[in-house]
């Protein structure tokens, strides 16, 4: 057997092919098996991403279901609170150019928000309460209702349902605790006359352009 | 003398500390108001304990401690609380932040106060709590509540302590004129500090070499007692904290590490006298030396100030030449910020209002592209890599520049002060830390979104699940109800249909397996029921008539009032309240039925 082996050398390497792709085979199986991924780790990696305020401005009833359909193949600009930088984000994780921002979903606002009920015009009809996608709206039938702000990730969604438009959407001031140094003008963009340190406006408007 | 060692990078800006130290620390008349920030340490804001117009004495605590990492407020002078509201403070945001104001009167009257001479026989747990109760933070520049500091507990015993009186900063000396008229009383806070963390190993008070006389003020002073004062070559920044423990040990702090960590503790000699008066003396801490300097001021020396003296005080009892200057600075050139007004108040950490006249420090050059010629790699006492900090903080690369150690950075200033091109690098840094920390905040914020979501998400389908499972339930009842029911109607015509319960044995009320004549039989009884109780019946419409008349009479009250002031609320309330009287006449002619 051995000697007609050696005698056929196409044999000889056939034989040897064969046995090593049963074990490399054997090998990537059960590999396979042993780690396999469990779910799909993009959506994973898109929710995570995701702004997480739930609103539904992208058309789908909350992040995680637009994180799907991104891995599906979706459009990655329809979410307006994250903003051109959760687009970045994502166009970086996917690897694809990031696109503006879709404005038929909306518009990225500067500032952050959180619902607030003007107590003693609420009627206590809870329809807010079952808006609310992470219950953040506390009270009862007939009861005053009322939003922890904590919570409260300025979805807006509760604002629509409210038949006495009691609820409005109001911006979070800025506080000592979590003000921050912005960043400062490009080097290489003041002319010397610019003495005080401030951009002139010429400049802002190219900058802008 | 002991051994030292040499931190890498640094820079030698001119000293500029001459000036200040020609005369000894001077007092200023009490100022008309006093502005007490109550946030003026790391850590929750104190609340405050008095009302308006409260009458208060100096010492008197007038805000407490929020919680563990906190301290109170003191007055710091007799006088009357004029107001507790927000007011500009000492941040480079301009912002305004609760306050208290008191109005002296000038008498600066103490409050009732007695220390211990004989700490060494109390206990570090009694001693920490006199600390922590003089509301005496670090006074160097953190400002970290020194009670939490000198807090047991920790894993490691403290075999060193530190005393910080480099006092790296240009302009600065106010720890220096301190030291040379105070050495004594310094001394005794350290003795203190000794006794509260059980006689460490190594006392070492670190001074740069630059001040001779303090250190010779405080040579008598620590003989004999195991202090060892080390004198070490002038650099910026030596002070930081790490910094003065590497010149000191030759130990690195690890990153995110504190001093305690590594059994250190690390204290500013102006806390030390502060510890030394609220022990000894029984003074909380209302009054720190502050260095007044620059040359548009008349006389550039160290007072004695205050806590919540207005600058615009100091600075108009020293013949403040504002056609020179028109800045003032909080801190010194290096790490201080520009004041948004004068009339901003001294805290705890205040140790200079530099007020340099234009010719002095001129406005910063326009910044021009970076060059890389790598001088601020050279001065960075972190051995950071400044450039790439930069590069990266432009292109907001988070990521980038954690991995680049951004968070090591002390904002010292050195990189900005070589970088030939005048790129103002500690802003982009100090700017992308604070981006950094707001998207971990949004982060923790936004995942605690989505566990709220899933739940809820969760708890609306289990509702949903439930109901499901009840309409099923109904379902069938009403499906074996009609087939028993047809099975009794015609029981020999479908002979192979499941042999049925006799309807009069099953009990009433058990939907699933009651039949439906079984149902209407219920239904009908509970009718009888209630005709049965006419008594029960006019009760309950009495009832109803008395609650709704009640309802009529506030509801009416309200529309006089809502006419009154014309709120425009009027149309609603008047339906409501035709809406109230129908149904209490519906409820009349109910009862007048009855009756009949």
């Amino acid at each position: 057997m051995i000697e007609l082996i050696a005698q056929n050398p196409i044999l000889a390497a056939l034989i040897a092919l064969v046995g090593l792709s049963i074990v490399f085979g054997g090998l990537l199986g059960f590999a396979a098996e042993k780690f396999k991924v469990e779910g799909d780790p993009i959506v994973e990696q898109l929710d995570e991403l995701l702004p997480q305020t739930q609103c539904g401005q992208c058309g789908f009833p909350g992040c995680r279901p637009y994180a799907e359909s991104i891995a599906n193949g979706d459009d990655i600009n329809k979410c307006p609170p994250g903003g051109q930088s959760t687009i970045n984000a994502i166009a970086n994780l996917l690897d694809v150019p990031a696109p503006e921002l879709d404005a038929e979903h909306g518009e990225e606002s500067e500032v952050k928000t959180v619902a607030y009920i003007r107590e003693d015009e609420c009627i206590g009809c809870t329809k807010c309460i079952q808006a609310c996608p992470v219950d953040a709206i506390l009270g009862a039938a007939k009861l005053m209702h009322t939003v922890i702000a904590d919570e409260c990730t300025g979805c807006d969604l509760c604002v629509e349902p409210c038949p006495v438009d009691c609820i409005d959407m109001l911006p979070v001031a800025e506080t000592i605790a979590d003000w921050k140094w912005s960043i400062p003008a490009k080097p290489g963009q003041m002319i010397a006359t610019d003495r005080r340190g401030e951009v002139s406006p010429a400049v802002q408007n190219e900058d802008a352009a | 003398m002991s051994r030292t060692w040499v931190t890498p990078g640094g820079v030698h800006p001119p000293e500029n500390k001459h000036q200040s130290v020609t005369q000894p620390i001077g007092q200023l008349p009490i100022p008309e108001k006093l502005i007490i920030p109550l946030s003026q340490h790391i850590g929750a804001p104190a609340i405050p304990c008095v009302e308006m117009g409260q009458q208060v004495l100096k010492g008197q605590v007038i805000a407490q401690a929020a919680g563990m990492v906190s301290i109170p407020m003191h007055a710091p002078s007799s006088g009357t609380i004029s107001a507790i509201e927000h007011r500009p403070i000492a941040h480079a945001s301009g912002m305004l932040a609760p306050c208290i104001e008191i109005t002296t009167d000038g008498a600066d009257t103490w409050i009732e106060h007695e220390g211990i001479s004989d700490y060494e026989h109390i206990s570090p747990r009694k001693l920490i709590e006199m600390i922590g109760n003089a509301g005496i933070s670090g006074m160097g520049g953190a400002g970290f509540p020194s009670a939490v500091k000198l807090n047991p507990g920790r894993q490691r015993p403290i075999d060193t302590l530190i005393v910080n009186a480099t006092e790296c900063e240009p302009y600065i000396t106010a720890d220096d004129s301190a030291i040379r008229e105070r050495a004594g009383e310094i001394v005794e806070g350290i003795k203190i500090l000794s006794a509260i963390l059980d006689h460490p190993h190594h006392i070492m008070i670190g001074i740069e070499d630059n001040k001779p006389e303090a250190i010779e003020a405080l040579a008598p002073h620590v003989e004999g007692t195991g202090i060892s004062v080390v004198v070490f070559p002038t650099k910026y920044p030596s002070g930081g904290e790490k910094q003065l423990i590497y010149i000191l040990t030759g130990r690195e702090l690890p990153a995110g590490k504190l001093p305690a960590d590594e059994g250190m503790v690390c204290i500013n000699i102006g806390t030390t006298y502060a510890i030394k008066r609220a022990v000894i003396d029984g003074e909380p801490l209302i009054s720190r030396v502050t260095t007044v300097t620059g040359d548009a001021v008349g006389t550039p020396r160290n007072y004695d100030t205050l806590i919540g003296t207005p600058v615009r005080h100091l600075l108009e009892h020293n013949q403040f030449n504002e056609q020179a200057g028109g800045r003032v600075v909080m801190g010194g050139p290096m790490m201080g910020f520009t004041l948004p007004s004068a009339d901003v108040p001294i805290v705890k950490t205040t140790n200079c209002i530099l007020a340099p006249s234009y010719a002095e420090i001129p406005d910063d050059e326009p910044a021009q592209p970076c060059i890389r010629c790598g001088m601020c790699a050279e001065a960075c006492p972190v051995s950071l890599l400044p450039q790439q900090l930069f590069w990266y903080a432009q292109a907001q690369e988070h990521d980038r520049l954690e991995a680049h150690n951004l968070f090591d950075c002390i904002e010292c200033g050195a990189c900005s002060y070589v970088c030939p091109s005048n790129i103002p690098l500690v802003q982009y840094y100090r700017a992308a830390k604070g981006e950094i920390r707001q998207a971990r905040e949004e982060k923790v914020k936004s995942d605690h979104a989505r566990d709220r979501f899933e739940f809820h998400k969760e708890r609306i389908e289990q509702a949903e699940r439930e109901k499901e499972a009840k309409r099923a339930a109904r379902r069938e009842a009403t499906q074996q109800a009609k087939a028993d029911h047809a099975a009794a109607a015609n029981g020999s015509a479908v002979p192979s249909a499941a042999p049925s319960t006799p309807a009069t044995a099953a009990p009433a009320g058990a939907v699933p397996s009651s039949s439906a004549a079984d149902i209407i039989a219920a239904a009908q009884a509970r009718a009888a029921a209630k005709q049965a109780s006419p008594e029960d019946q006019r009760a309950k419409l009495e009832r109803t008539i008395a609650s709704a008349e009640q309802r009529l009479k506030m509801a009416e009250e309200k529309l006089a009032e809502a006419i009154n002031d014309d709120s425009g609320k009027q149309d609603k309330l008047s339906a409501a309240v035709e809406n109230t009287r129908q149904k209490l006449e519906q409820s009349k002619s109910k009862l007048a039925e009855l009756a009949e």
